[in-house]
């Protein structure tokens, strides 16, 4: 048995750790609280680690840094995600792999740095002009820091994509007790960039599994077109000729098509008709409340935010009562799952300038009864 | 595998528009400086100069308006030096624009990349708006009476930033060779190449020359070189595993005596500890086999006004952490107990208000102590805090909080442990 290593840490210490043995080896950054700690531990582990002016020029170096077979991550807050939405669109468009770590804090605008909230997820769901969708994975405990994030970095390499990990303040600012003896291995990324020799290579040629095969600007052996803009499978711009725009339809698919294969949630029992969906810091709240509660209703923490997974909806089916638990005051995730006009059997229950508490979650369940 | 850059005569550009010289005077000097043809990464901006991509034999990137210099030093930094490779990117004037800050800084840590600027005095692709780099009194569509505004001397700019080599030139003729020298170049290179564009620029500014436009706006053709270190990944000490940072707590045997999770909650002032404190509780208690939560809340400005510390301990897993129904708050400076006013107005009578007896008492249905910390000084007063609360409580064992507090405090020795303790032990009494 491992001799137990507990220690007194935060989930930006875990995050960065993960990403690092998971195979990401660049990090950009810039100060933005409540990020600083991520930016920080990151300036300690990355092997190129590198200050940015600003958040368009770290989007861009990750990009550029992207191209040439790198793995970048970095992490912000929403006024800088704000300012980089259109490099994510780039990244998404060339469909280059990175991990962005979004720590949230109170808006709007520069709202309060200091203070938590999860009031980002409307705009992350519709972040990709044309909405797209951009792989949000959302951790509510430091075992879900480790997998999760290992499994960010993987879903961006896999698929080539800019990817998300949602967290905020109160979790990437708080510490925790924890035994590191009960993290599980994580295997680094094998990058391979193979393509068939016998071929012309294109850069956005695609097989069934809807993933161009990757080609670093390093080699000098086949030309490598990239872009921003409307193209073909050359990498030709293109204005919205069939082939383009099969294109562009497929970085959809692809999204949708692997999420399938990175679905993360926990579903805990206890035979209610009642079901509180929940995620990141809330999710905390809800799991307060269930054990004060003594178990009076299910519970669904959803990890695998964005795009919502068929297997989440399966879930909801079977309940006659649903309660969507997340600290903002206008139910985000809820209008994701449900749309502005909830149906009837959905409640909502949010918080602003605090932590949603277990007593507001307990107070909306009995309300209910 | 062909040695020649450009794909086609064919460039894709209106007629007599500057940007075909631009384009085959820099595969001229590419092909003379014997690059092999997949070694160069050209990265375009928007604009019409970006349609040369199609042409390029080369790996060719094409980003957003403005980034096009970021992208590319990104491209650069993936790079790592190695010597037989370069960057090339291909801007318009509004591109220099947007992205000033960009050139600026691949300038200033002389990223290894050759920015060719594209200066036409517009925005070419957009319909011929001025741009920062338009000589003043120049016509556009939106300033019909001439620029009333100077333009920014990117040359100037450049080179004060720490540019390796930058130089201005005329679009006219053979200028491959200055584009040679740029390439040649180790570290961070710009030409700007003035030029015209025939479709909006002769439109608003017939007959005008192109040397009697760069001429009155005061533009010099001009070279300035540098001689610094292009960029490199810095070699930061870096660790292989951040947990080794932290020390591992190793739990001891104590009597435990909590059997639910109760929360302690520290203010105090900044700058007076209160965070270091709440790890240290955080610590002893751990020592003692407990799980802990250590949230602090603070001002953006560290160094002033309160500073608030919310402390989980609990014999069972932790999941929330937030501030709930808090057992002992220990409020040391007037800035504490002015944050926790409201959390010490709702406290229950089975909650206990540790206060230092310089504070007005104040109004709260929670069991009261006082204690005398802050006359043992400001900073430490929430340490003699922790003592009140270990030896009145004994939730954390004072053995097991003096054991951190001589690990964590360098001025342990200054903290009057023994006489904090005969006064509990007085209270006590
Ligand atoms: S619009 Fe002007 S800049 Fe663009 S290609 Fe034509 S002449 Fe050149």
């Amino acid at each position: 048995m491992e001799t137990k290593q507990i220690k007194l840490i935060d989930d930006s210490r875990v995050i960065i750790e993960a990403l690092a043995r998971a195979g990401a080896d660049v990090y950009i950054g810039y100060p933005i609280t409540p990020a600083n700690l991520l930016y920080f531990y990151a300036s300690q582990r990355f092997k190129y680690m590198l200050p940015a002016p600003d958040e368009i020029s770290t989007m861009q170096y990750m990009s550029g840094m992207a191209l040439t077979g790198h793995l970048p991550v970095t992490a912000t807050s929403f006024p800088g995600l704000a300012l980089m939405v259109e490099s994510i669109n780039m990244a998404y468009m060339m469909e280059l792999p990175m991990v962005i770590v979004l720590s949230q804090r109170l808006g709007p605008a520069t709202g309060t740095a200091t203070g938590g909230a999860q009031g980002d997820i409307l705009l992350l769901n519709g972040i990709i002009s044309g909405g797209h969708p951009l792989p949000v994975f959302c951790p509510a405990d430091i075992l879900d820091c480790w997998i999760l994030s290992a499994k960010a970095l993987e879903f961006a390499y896999n698929c080539r994509t800019p990817v998300v990990i949602l967290t905020s303040k109160e979790r990437t600012m708080t510490s925790r007790s924890f035994d590191i003896s009960t993290l599980p291995e994580i295997k680094p990324i094998e990058k391979k960039f193979t393509i068939n020799p016998n071929k012309e290579y294109l850069p956005y040629e695609y097989t069934e599994n809807l993933v161009p095969p990757f080609l670093p600007i390093t080699q000098n052996t086949h030309q490598v077109r990239i872009t921003a803009s409307t193209h073909d499978q050359k990498g030709i711009i293109q204005h919205t000729s069939p082939e383009a725009m099969q294109n562009t339809i497929r970085l959809e698919k692809k999204i949708r098509t692997h999420i399938k294969n990175f679905v993360y949630f926990e579903h805990k029992k206890n035979n209610s008709n009642i079901l509180v969906i929940s995620y990141g810091i809330s999710a905390n709240a809800a799991q307060e409340a269930m054990r004060i509660s003594n178990n009076k209703f299910d519970l669904l923490i959803v990890k695998t935010l964005l795009p919502v997974v068929n297997e989440i909806y399966e879930i909801i089916d079977n309940y006659t009562t649903i309660i969507v638990a997340e600290d903002n005051i206008n139910a985000q995730y809820a209008k994701i799952l449900f749309g502005d006009r909830l149906l009837p059997k959905v409640k909502t229950v949010g918080a602003i300038g605090k932590m949603l508490s277990p007593d507001d979650i307990l107070k909306t369940l009995n309300n209910d009864k | 595998m062909t040695n020649k850059v450009l794909n086609t005569t064919e460039l894709p550009f209106c007629p007599g528009c500057g940007h075909h010289l631009i384009a085959k005077n820099t595969a001229k000097a590419i092909e003379e400086l014997n690059y092999n043809i997949l070694d160069i990464i050209f990265v375009t901006d928007i604009g019409c100069h970006g349609i040369i991509d199609k042409t390029l034999n080369t790996h060719t990137v094409h980003g957003l308006h403005g980034r096009s210099v970021a992208l590319g030093a990104g491209i650069s930094m993936g790079l790592h030096n190695n010597q037989k490779k370069k960057v090339i990117v291909f801007l318009g004037d509004g591109g220099a624009t947007i992205g000033l800050q960009h050139i600026l800084e691949a300038a200033r840590l002389n990223v290894d990349m050759t920015v060719i600027v594209h200066n036409n005095f517009l925005y070419g692709m957009t319909g011929g708006q001025l741009s920062g780099l338009t000589p003043k009194g120049f016509n556009t569509i939106i300033s019909l009476n001439g620029n009333p505004f100077e333009p920014h001397d990117i040359i100037k700019l450049v080179n004060s930033a720490g540019a390796n080599y930058c130089s201005r030139i005329l679009g006219i003729g053979d200028f491959s060779a200055t584009i040679k020298k740029a390439l040649s170049t180790k570290g961070f290179s710009l030409i700007e190449v003035m030029e015209i564009c025939p479709s909006y620029g002769v439109k608003y500014n017939p007959k005008k020359k192109l040397q009697e436009i760069v001429e009155s706006a005061g533009f010099k053709l001009v070279e300035y070189t540098n001689n610094r270190e292009p960029f490199s990944f810095s070699h930061y000490e870096t660790v292989t595993n951040l947990f080794d940072k932290v020390k591992t707590i190793i739990p001891t045997t104590y009597n435990t005596t909590l059997n639910e999770q109760i929360q302690i909650v520290l203010s105090g002032s900044a700058g007076e500890g209160i965070q270091s404190a709440a790890s240290i509780l955080c610590r002893a208690a751990m020592l003692q086999g407990y799980n802990v939560t250590q949230k602090g809340t603070y001002p953006v400005t560290v160094g002033v006004g309160f500073s608030n510390a919310e402390v989980n301990i609990s014999p069972y897993e932790i999941f929330y952490h937030g501030l709930y129904h808090p057992k002992y708050l220990i409020v040391t400076s007037i800035d504490g107990l002015e944050f926790s006013k409201n959390t010490i107005k709702n406290l229950p009578e089975s909650s206990t208000l540790l206060i230092d007896d310089s504070l007005e008492l104040p109004e709260t249905k929670a069991k009261v102590i006082k204690i005398s910390a802050r006359k043992k000084g400001e900073k430490n007063a929430i340490l003699v805090g922790l003592i009140y609360f270990s030896k009145l409580f004994n939730v954390v064992s004072i053995e097991n909080l003096l054991k951190i507090l001589k690990e964590d405090v360098k001025t342990f020795e200054k903290l009057p442990v023994d006489d904090v303790i005969k006064e509990i032990e007085k209270i006590k009494e």
